[in-house]
C-alpha cells in the first residue's frame, strides 16, 4: 500500500511540477482571495475588536482558512483531471494498485501542495493582516490535522465525483458542507495559536484530529468501491 | 507459461452465455454468445456503435454484466472482486491512450510499467521496438502525434505481457510499419500462449492475422456474418 503511494504521489507531483497549474493558478488564487478579504474587511475598524484588536486582525484566521478551503477545491479537482484525461483512471483501475495506495498517494500529494499554499498564504496573511503568533506548537498541529482532513475528505468526494460530467461544480457542492466543522475548528484552533491563550485551541485541535482519521480511514477502505463507482 | 503451451490442450479463456451489458439505460450487449479458447487471435468487426469497444471493456473486467453469465481467464463477471482480478491479467489497448499529457514517454511507460509490477530493464526493449528510442523518450505526451501516443500505449501493453490482450482499433493512427508492428506483436504474444481479441474496422488488415472473425450488430453477434467470416491466420 505505502510503496502504491510513493509511486502515485510522486506521479501527481511531477505532473504538478511540469504543468505549473498549482504555482501558476492555485496559489495566485488563494493569494487573490486573500487579498479581496482583505480590501472587504476595513482594518481601521478597531471598534469591536477583542483585546483592542482590529476586525481584520480577528477574522483573520478564519479569512486564512477559507481561502486555503476554496483554493483546496481547485486542488483536489485538479487531482483527479488528470486522471479522468485520456482513460487514465480506467488504466488505474487495470493496474495492481492497492486503490487504498492511490487514495493515499493523491491525497498525499494534494497536502504538499496545499502546505506550500499554506506557507505562502501564510506569510500574505502576515503581512496583510499583521497577526502575531502564541503558539508554534498549536499552530503546527492545527495546520497539519487541518490540510489532512481537508485533502482526505476532497480526495475521497474528487473520486466519487471523478466519472460524472458534472464534476467540476458537484465537488464543492459536495465538499464544503462537509468541511465546514473543520473550518469551524481550524479558525478558533488558530486564533489561539495566533492570540492566545493557546489552551482554547487544543480540544478543537482534537475535533480536527478525528475528522482527518475518520476520512483517512473511509478513503484508505472505501476507495476500491469509490473508483468503481 | 500456457496451459496449452504446458499440455497441447486449449483451455476457454472468455466463455460468454447471453450476456447483456446496459450502458447509461442502453444495452450495449443485448444476449452474447462467445467462446473463445487459449492463444486464439478473433476479430470482432461491426459498424459503429455495435458494442465492439463493450465487448472489450466486457472482458476486461471494466464494464459490468446486467444479464447472462461469464467467465474471462476464470474469473467471474458477475463478481466484482473477480473482474477486479481479471484486470491485472487483461491488457486493454483502448481508443484512449492512457498517458498523462504533462509527462514524458519514459516518465508514462516508467509509471505503468511500475504500477503493473513490470521489471524496469524490460521496458527499453520495448520501447526501441516501438521506435520510441532516443529523443522521443524525453517528448511530453502532449506533443506526440496520434500515432507515436498510440506506440506509446502500446509499449505500456507490451511490458505488462498479459494473457488477454483487448486490442480496440490497434492499427488506428499508424503508419505502415507501425501497423506491420502491431501485427508482430500480436503474432508474438499468441507464441507466448497470449490470446488476442481485436476491434477493427481494417478488416482487411486483421484478416491476415486472426483466426476467425465475428460479427456484432446493434450489440448482437450475427452467427451467420460471424460463421462465413471464417479466416484463416497468415501464416
Amino acid at each position: 500500500m505505502l510503496r502504491d503511494a510513493r509511486l502515485v504521489a510522486r506521479k501527481d507531483l511531477r505532473i504538478e511540477l511540469v504543468s505549473k497549474v498549482i504555482a501558476g493558478q492555485i496559489v495566485p488564487f488563494g493569494l487573490i482571495v486573500l487579498l479581496l478579504f482583505g480590501l472587504a474587511v476595513s482594518p481601521d475598524l478597531a471598534v469591536l475588536g477583542r483585546d483592542g484588536r482590529s476586525v481584520l486582525a480577528q477574522v483573520a484566521p478564519g479569512l486564512f482558512w477559507v481561502a486555503v478551503v476554496l483554493s483546496a477545491l481547485l486542488a483536489v479537482g485538479r487531482s483527479f483531471a488528470v486522471e479522468a484525461q485520456d482513460g487514465n483512471l480506467d488504466a488505474l483501475k487495470m493496474t495492481g494498485l492497492d486503490p487504498a495506495g492511490v487514495f493515499l498517494g493523491k491525497a498525499a500529494a494534494v497536502a504538499v501542495e496545499l502546505f506550500i499554499l499554506e506557507l505562502i498564504l501564510g506569510i500574505g496573511a502576515f503581512i496583510l493582516y499583521g497577526t502575531p503568533i502564541a503558539s508554534w506548537a498549536l499552530l503546527a498541529a492545527t495546520i497539519v490535522l487541518t490540510t489532512a482532513g481537508i485533502t482526505a475528505a476532497g480526495t475521497v468526494y474528487a473520486a466519487l465525483a471523478a466519472g460524472l460530467r458534472v464534476r467540476d461544480t458537484l465537488v464543492p457542492l459536495l465538499l464544503l458542507p462537509v468541511l465546514t466543522p473543520v473550518l469551524l475548528g481550524a479558525s478558533i484552533a488558530t486564533e489561539a495559536a495566533l492570540f492566545g491563550p493557546p489552551s482554547d485551541g487544543w480540544s478543537w485541535v482534537l475535533l480536527l484530529g478525528a475528522f482527518a482519521l475518520l476520512y483517512v480511514g473511509v478513503g484508505i477502505v472505501a476507495f476500491g468501491s469509490i473508483m468503481e463507482e | 507459461m500456457s496451459d496449452r503451451a504446458d499440455t497441447g490442450v486449449p483451455s476457454t479463456v472468455v466463455q460468454l452465455d447471453g450476456v447483456i451489458s446496459v450502458i447509461n439505460g442502453f444495452p450495449a450487449l443485448s444476449g452474447i454468445d462467445l467462446e473463445i479458447e487459449e492463444g486464439e487471435i478473433v476479430l470482432v468487426r461491426g459498424p459503429n456503435g455495435a458494442g465492439k469497444s463493450t465487448l472489450l471493456r466486457l472482458c476486461a473486467g471494466l464494464a459490468s454484466i446486467d444479464g447472462g453469465s461469464g467467465e474471462v481467464l476464470g474469473f467471474d463477471l458477475g463478481d466484482r472482486r473477480q473482474r477486479r482480478s481479471l484486470r491485472r491479467e487483461a491488457g486493454l489497448l483502448a481508443h484512449q491512450t492512457f498517458l498523462y499529457d504533462d509527462l514524458t514517454v519514459d516518465e508514462n511507460v516508467a509509471f505503468w510499467a511500475a504500477a503493473n509490477r513490470v521489471e524496469p530493464d524490460t521496458v527499453d526493449p520495448v520501447l526501441d521496438r516501438l521506435g520510441l528510442a532516443g529523443r522521443l523518450r524525453s517528448v511530453r505526451a502532449s506533443s506526440l502525434s496520434a500515432g507515436q501516443r498510440r506506440r506509446a500505449s502500446l509499449a505500456v501493453l507490451v511490458c505488462r505481457r498479459p494473457r488477454l490482450w483487448l486490442l480496440d482499433e490497434p492499427h488506428a493512427g499508424l503508419d505502415a510499419d507501425g501497423q506491420r508492428v502491431v501485427d508482430q506483436l500480436v503474432r508474438h504474444a499468441v507464441g507466448f500462449g497470449a490470446t488476442v481479441l481485436i476491434s477493427s474496422h481494417d478488416v482487411d488488415r486483421v484478416a491476415e492475422v486472426a483466426d476467425r472473425s465475428v460479427t456484432l450488430v446493434g450489440g448482437r453477434l450475427d452467427s451467420q456474418a460471424s460463421a462465413s467470416n471464417r479466416v484463416r491466420r497468415a501464416s
